[in-house]
């Protein structure tokens, strides 16, 4: 009998695990939705957090952007080539960095940067009951420390992808112009005549749902933190790995929902 | 008057508490004593709500304090940290006067500076000390900072875990004469946790010996170096042989 459950209970385990571990999130992410419309309101918080995760972020996103619009420039380029359409490389580039690759890229460095730093900083005042003396001077720490960062990180995302987007298209602009022999002025024409607003507007919102996710995985798992250097460690690391995957899993999502007919 | 009965906790496999019964009466200053480990931070975590304990009941004035209101449960207490628990992003003044800035009683920024350069004074740092972040501080005197919050909003109710150690013993008499004044002239109810022996002369009205997760012995402090219990005895010489095992 062990012989035959063993193996299902093998498989059973880190599932109920994961579903556990879902829950959990999705309980943390409506409480912390709920306390956002909710004073006390914290605006110094607020404001701090959206300087370390917007504008601090503006140069690794805006690094990214280039390198990869000037990559993707020389890519459609060569690839175009085979079928005689390298005058497409201005448009494919725009269309490329505004609706997938800014938004997808952008979450991903904002995901390294700001998940990793959120949980470290929340799991450590877990660990040295920085979060108990909040709770023990009447401050509610989802209200205090996650709300904020999540408010913040949902507002500056779409912004750096906005910036990301035409930094983005500048790097394939300097490469079109400078190695593929393109004319500045047809380049920067192409680009406008063929990208349409829900391209960039579609983009936005899911750097805003990246945003969301990147703060929500800090804050949760450094909450979460087990004991110790040890326990800031695999929270710092959780976080990072769960905002980057759950990025790419609802950049699917999104995508299905905004463009499959 | 607080009463715990029958309180217990268990984390995993660690049995913490086992059955713990004691009352703290109002207005008079309570010690736990005890070696390392043996949940004494937890049973006041406990109290507070910080950690829910398994079984047994613990009230406040008569009402328990898992159904209590918690920001009117919680505006009665202050509490010192073992660690201290400073905010590291925050200076030290406002760290003291964290909750005087915040809630329904939430004061002038300016009034509020001014009182927690006051508090600053009476754990014996200078006003200097108030725009340092924590991180500049030696551990000591983050552990003075600690009480000053814990005191700035002049709570009813104070839990001090190991108020002196890793103070000098002049800072640690300091400390002790703040916590009996605090609980004399203020006539608030203390909790206080130590290791130190002259902390508890000190500042005791009552002492309460926990070990293996049960209150051992309690009385009053003039009954502590004549009681025969024991671990008590123990534990107040020093001694590595008894019934406390040395390694725990
Ligand atoms: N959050 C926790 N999770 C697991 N074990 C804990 C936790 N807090 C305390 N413990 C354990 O409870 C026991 C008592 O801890 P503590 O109350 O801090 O001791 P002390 O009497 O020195 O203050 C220790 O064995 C400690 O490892
Ligand atoms: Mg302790």
């Amino acid at each position: 009998m062990t012989a035959l459950t063993a193996p299902l209970a093998a498989i059973g385990r880190p599932v109920l695990a994961a579903l556990a571990a879902i829950g959990r999130v999705a309980l943390f992410a409506a409480s912390v939705i709920g306390h956002i419309f909710r004073p006390p309101f914290y605006p110094r918080e607020f404001f701090h957090a959206l300087m370390q995760i917007g504008w601090f972020s503006l140069p690794v996103v805006g690094l990214t952007a280039v390198f990869t619009g000037g990559a993707l420039a020389l890519q459609i380029y060569s690839g175009g080539a085979r079928f005689n359409a390298e005058a497409v490389v201005p448009s494919i580039v725009a269309i490329g960095m505004v609706r997938e690759l800014g938004p997808v890229l952008g979450g991903l460095m904002v995901a390294a940067r700001v998940a990793s730093s959120i949980a470290a900083e929340i799991g450590t005042m877990k660990v040295t009951e920085q979060i108990d003396a909040l709770v023990t001077l009447s401050t509610n720490p989802i209200k205090y420390l996650a709300v904020p960062r999540v408010l913040a990180a949902t507002l500056a995302v779409p912004v750096l992808v906005a910036v990301g987007d035409a930094i983005g298209i500048a790097g394939g602009w300097l490469v079109g112009v400078n190695r593929l022999g393109f004319n500045s002025t047809t380049y920067l024409q192409n680009t406008v005549d063929f990208l349409e607003t829900w391209d960039v507007v579609s983009g936005i919102w899911k750097g805003a749902a990246f945003g969301f996710i990147v703060a929500l995985m800090g804050c949760y798992h450094g909450m979460n933190s087990g004991r110790g250097a040890q326990g800031v460690g695999t929270a710092t690391k959780s976080a990072v790995v769960g905002a980057s995957v759950l990025i790419l899993a609802a950049n699917y999502i999104l995508t299905e929902l905004f463009f499959s007919a | 008057m607080i009463t715990l009965s029958g309180v217990t906790k268990t984390f995993g496999k660690n049995r913490v508490l086992r059955g713990v019964d004691l009352t703290i009466p109002s207005g008079q200053s309570m010690v736990i004593i005890g070696g390392s480990g043996t949940g004494k931070s937890v049973l006041l975590k406990c109290i507070l709500g910080l950690v829910q304990h398994d079984t047994g009941t613990i009230t406040l004035d008569g009402q328990d304090v898992t159904t209590a209101d918690r920001d009117a449960f919680l505006a009665r207490f202050g509490m010192l940290f073992q660690g201290g628990a400073l905010f590291d992003s925050l200076r030290v003044w406002e760290n003291v006067a964290f909750r005087l800035m915040r809630g329904p009683t939430k004061r002038p920024k300016a009034e509020a500076r001014d009182i927690a350069i006051e508090k600053l004074r009476r754990v014996g740092l200078k006003p200097e000390t108030a725009d340092l972040f924590p991180a500049e501080l030696s551990g000591g005197m983050q552990k003075r900072v600690g009480l000053a919050r814990a005191i700035a909003a002049s709570p009813e109710i104070i839990f001090f875990d190991e108020p002196t150690t890793g103070l000098d013993p002049i800072m640690a008499g300091v400390i002790n004469d703040l916590i009996r004044e605090i609980v004399t002239e203020m006539g608030a109810t203390a909790m206080t946790i130590t290791h130190d022996m002259s902390s508890v002369r000190a500042i005791a009205d009552r002492v309460a010996m926990l070990h293996d997760g049960l209150i051992q012995w309690t009385g009053p402090i003039a009954d502590l170096d004549t009681t025969t219990d024991p671990y008590v005895q123990q534990f107040i010489h020093g001694r590595a042989t008894g019934p406390i095992a040395a390694v725990r």
